[in-house]
């Protein structure tokens, strides 16, 4: 099958060259800040931005809360209906697939106009209430990830029968959960964690909408306003979206499982 | 007949420095049934792809029907193949599949109708031609296959372990089905398998092979009850090994765990004190004496296992626990764990390999 | 496998507490707030029910942003579909190395989630005026593509930006459906003396055009509801529904708050089209497939 196989290649390198050039080009237009030559100006007028480290760490604070807060929602309640309620599997599972359907501006425009001020429920009205408002944005957000990431790790460890086993010994539920089944999906919940950060760090709509002093709100604004810092912080970005997954798919690797799988 | 059919030369694959077929070479007439049969990694699945085309050989010929072919694509060969995983395409119906490689030679749609008909009938699935592979059971999907691969009236049909993915009643009953229809139609046909039992009972001929050589061919009687090498003996059918010591070499005795025994011939250079070990098909021993079986042994009853029309039992005469078979007799029960016994055999049957 | 039931109340209201926190989270930021918008949209500035809001998506302006949504996101659909396709059946069936189709299918995972005001960037250092492939195209060939008429702050760059996420989109979810074309279909197809073209005319594209149009729809959902990076591209210069919405939700652009639930009720039923469409055909596929 020669023929098919120039095809493939073609294919491949024409996909490779829509993919990396940008990247490429991107990195060269953040090098060309001084004039004449080649240099990290850019890069150097973005690090010592004390807006770039205010936002940054912000955004990151943020994706951190956003990540316990993830976990504390979303592992009880896989591990009670993989356990008890599996009836409410299904309507998990669309809860789950909601944050795809619904684009992000729609929840945003949502809460702005349900939490308001003059509502039950005022969380726009203060800074501190905007940023809980917030982080539970993000989390929504990451739902469907964090989700399916903890329900495959309680998959591949066969909780059920870990639980049983442990119940028999004379463990209650909450050591159960905090001494044998958490230790086993950490794995699991880092791939979920590592996507959550991946998507708070570069969001935009949400954070600008809510007037947060966010990473994506910065970003847009300085690429409306300079010229090479814009690509410095692209590389940046793709770094950072770099590392998290890669951190993901190097914890994959990690990942227990018993041999017997019994769904 | 000219054994001219199907002729294979000095056939070789290698990958890299990994050599999976050495040199092999057989040849067969027209409408034979042969097998391959072999453990797995014996290089008989590399054979069949290569006569089918998806491996090119390392070295050697193929012809089928006087036709050097060894240089033709698959789609050139006018072969049928069945596949272990039948392969059946999921998005045509079974009449569509059957008819596949109508279509794509050209044969117009009225044709094409009665040959997916008589098709069907032949292998037992009249008017399933709308329904789809996923409404099939694995015997009916299998046998879809089968007539695909023989609608367009093939010169060779090749058969890649069709039945190990079947339970093993319907393996048995479809095994006797493919083999029918061969015969009906004559075609020369290629079966690879590791399972014996199934290449002793349909072929007409089996090629046994090993580590990518040919260790033996010829007709089931033969390979069973003349086994050319060890490997043969032990991997067609059962066999039981006993280990006697020699007693007097002139004599031509031996002991079989201190039991007397004379033997028509020992190996060569046995010396008096020296172990030499015989193997024995199990249903060539007899429970109590028998006319021409000229060595008794006494021994214990170590296990029975009930098969139903078969007793297979286990006799320990000391160190050697040999099997064997006899038949289930309805008026007595069969011997107990623990009863003594006396086995026969014929020292002519005895095989020093 | 039924769920133990256990007699003791106090476990028993244990796994509903187990859960509650994530029923509440739905509800508190799920659903009620969609709820809540998708009824504002019927009511009128006087706060009295209404479907003038509807109505009014179906004018000038509106409509307009609608129209260039869609066709932005079939563009990028349509085009990311088939882009995809090709990239996959090159890296799966094409019999290219291995480490390649890993290595592909990593940079995809990474790529569909680099969307937004960063990618932006990347195909403005690009593209733009004073983009590399725009300079070298001048220097090394001396094409200059912004006299030529294109740019990348338009319909198409727009487009050509929302492949770069679209792609690797397409690749993950139609890659197990190219793996599932098995080996044993060509070769059977081959020794019934069919050639490549006729096994992809008659087998393999058959199988595969179900997850294609499938994964078609989720392309165009999601190009539908992307803002960021059309809003670091393009701004307000190209109208797309959620600029638009964002400018409302800004600073009342539309000075009708019922009209903005509106346009986030239609996006909504754009989006959830697409995805039912996406759902049905891909598990009538499965069916095929067992």
């Amino acid at each position: 099958m020669k023929p098919s196989k120039f095809w493939a290649w073609a294919a491949f390198a024409l996909g490779a060259a829509y993919f990396l050039v940008p990247l490429l080009a991107t990195f060269e237009f953040s090098l060309r800040m001084r004039r004449g030559y080649y240099s990290f100006d850019s890069y150097a007028s973005v690090f010592s931005d004390p807006a770039f480290q205010a936002t940054f760490l912000y955004s990151s604070l943020i994706g951190v809360l956003a990540i316990v807060l993830g976990v504390l929602v979303v592992v009880p309640a896989v591990y009670f209906v993989r356990l008890r309620l599996p009836r409410l599997r299904p309507l998990m599972e669309f809860v789950t697939l909601l944050p795809l359907v619904i684009p992000a501006i729609v929840l945003v425009y949502g809460y702005i106009r349900l939490y308001n001020s003059s509502s039950l429920i005022p969380f726009t009205g203060s800074a501190l209430g905007t940023d809980i408002l917030l982080t539970c944005a993000y989390v929504t957000l990451a739902l469907p990830y964090m989700y399916r990431a903890v329900d495959t790790g309680m998959r591949a460890i066969d909780v059920r029968t870990l639980t049983e086993a442990a119940r028999i010994l004379g463990a209650s539920t909450a050591t159960i959960i905090a001494r044998i089944i958490l230790p086993n999906i950490l794995v699991a919940v880092l791939s979920g964690a590592f996507l959550t950060f991946a998507i708070v760090i570069g969001e935009f709509t949400i954070a600008s909408l809510l007037n947060r002093p966010a990473f994506g709100p910065y970003l847009q604004n300085i690429g409306a306003n300079r010229a090479y810092e814009p690509s410095a912080l692209a590389i940046i970005s793709f770094l950072v979206t770099w590392g998290a997954m890669g951190m993901i798919q190097l914890l994959a690797r990690f990942a227990p499982r018993t041999s017997v799988r019994t769904d | 007949m000219s054994d001219d059919f199907l002729r294979v030369d000095r056939l070789t694959k290698a990958y890299g420095a990994n050599i999976v077929v050495r040199g092999v070479g057989f040849a067969f007439a027209r409408g034979e049934f042969i097998s391959l049969l072999g453990p797995s990694g014996c290089g008989k699945t590399t054979i069949l792809r290569m006569i089918a085309g998806f491996e090119t050989p390392s070295s050697g010929t193929i012809h089928v029907d006087g036709r050097d072919i060894t240089g033709l694509r698959p789609d050139q060969r006018r072969l049928g193949m069945v596949f272990q995983a039948y392969a059946l395409f999921p998005n045509l119906t079974v009449g569509d599949n059957i008819g596949f490689g109508l279509k794509v030679a050209g044969v117009g749609r009225e044709e094409r109708r009665a040959r997916v008909e008589e098709m069907l009938r032949l292998i037992g699935l009249p008017g399933f031609e709308r329904r789809y592979p996923y409404e099939l059971s694995g015997g009916q999907q299998q046998r879809v296959a089968l007539a695909r691969a023989i609608a367009p009236r093939p010169r060779l049909l090749l058969l890649d372990e069709p039945l190990s993915a079947l339970d093993a009643k319907i393996r048995v009953a479809l095994r006797e089905q493919i083999r029918a229809i061969q015969r009906d139609l004559g075609i020369t046909t290629v079966f690879v398998t590791h399972d014996q039992e199934e290449a002793l009972s349909i072929s007409d001929r089996i090629v046994v092979m090993n580590a990518g050589n040919i260790e033996q061919t010829g007709t089931p009687h033969d390979i069973y009850n003349r086994p050319a090498t060890r490997f043969v003996a032990a991997f067609v059918g059962q066999l039981n090994h006993i280990e006697t010591v020699v007693a007097d070499p002139a004599a031509r005795t031996v002991t079989i765990d201190g039991q007397p025994a004379t033997l028509p011939a020992l190996p060569e250079g046995a010396a008096a004190g020296t172990p030499v070990t015989f193997t024995l098909r199990p249903e060539m021993l007899s429970i109590g004496p028998r006319p021409g079986n000229d060595v008794t042994l006494a021994g214990t009853v170590a296990d029975v296992s009930f098969l139903g029309s078969v007793i297979r039992m286990r006799v320990s005469l000391g160190r050697n626990v040999v099997s064997l078979d006899t038949f289930n007799d309805r008026r007595a029960a069969p011997p107990a764990r623990g009863e003594p016994v006396t086995v026969s055999l014929s020292s002519r049957d005895l095989l020093a390999l | 496998m039924t769920a133990t039931t256990d007699p003791s109340p106090r476990r028993l209201s244990l796994e509903w507490l187990g859960v509650a926190p994530f029923i509440l989270f739905a509800v508190m930021f799920l659903i009620l707030p969609t709820l809540y918008l998708l009824g504002a949209a019927f009511v009128g500035r006087d706060g009295q029910l209404t479907l003038d809001n509807i109505a009014g998506l179906f004018t000038g302006q509106i409509l307009a942003a609608y129209w260039i949504s869609i066709r932005v996101s079939a563009a990028s659909a349509v085009l990311g579909a088939v882009f995809g396709l090709a990239l996959t059946l090159a890296v799966i069936r094409g019999r290219l190395p291995a480490p390649l189709r890993s290595a592909v299918m990593t940079f995809s995972g990474v790529a569909s989630n680099f969307a937004g005001v960063p990618l932006a960037f990347a195909f403005i250092s690009t593209l733009g005026r004073l983009g590399l492939v725009t300079i070298l195209l001048k220097t090394l060939f001396d094409i200059d593509i912004y006299r030529a008429g294109f740019n990348i702050l338009s319909f198409w760059g727009l487009t050509l930006t929302y492949l770069y996420f679209q792609i690797p989109l397409m690749i993950l979810i139609v890659a197990p459906a190219v793996d599932g074309l098995r080996r044993e279909w060509s070769e059977a197809a081959q020794t019934l003396g069919a050639s490549t073209w006729q096994f992809w005319r008659h087998i393999g594209f058959p199988v595969l055009w179900p997850s294609v149009l499938g994964t078609l729809s989720l392309l165009f959902a999601n190009a539908f509801g992307a803002i960021a990076t059309a809003y670091a591209l393009t701004g307000s210069s190209l109208n797309i529904v959620p600029i638009l919405l964002y400018a409302q939700i800004r600073g009342d652009a539309l000075q009708n708050p019922g009209l903005g639930a509106a346009l986030a009720l239609g996006m909504v039923v754009i989006t959830a089209c697409a995805n039912i469409v996406y759902l049905v055909i891909s598990t009538r596929a499965e069916r095929w497939m067992r």
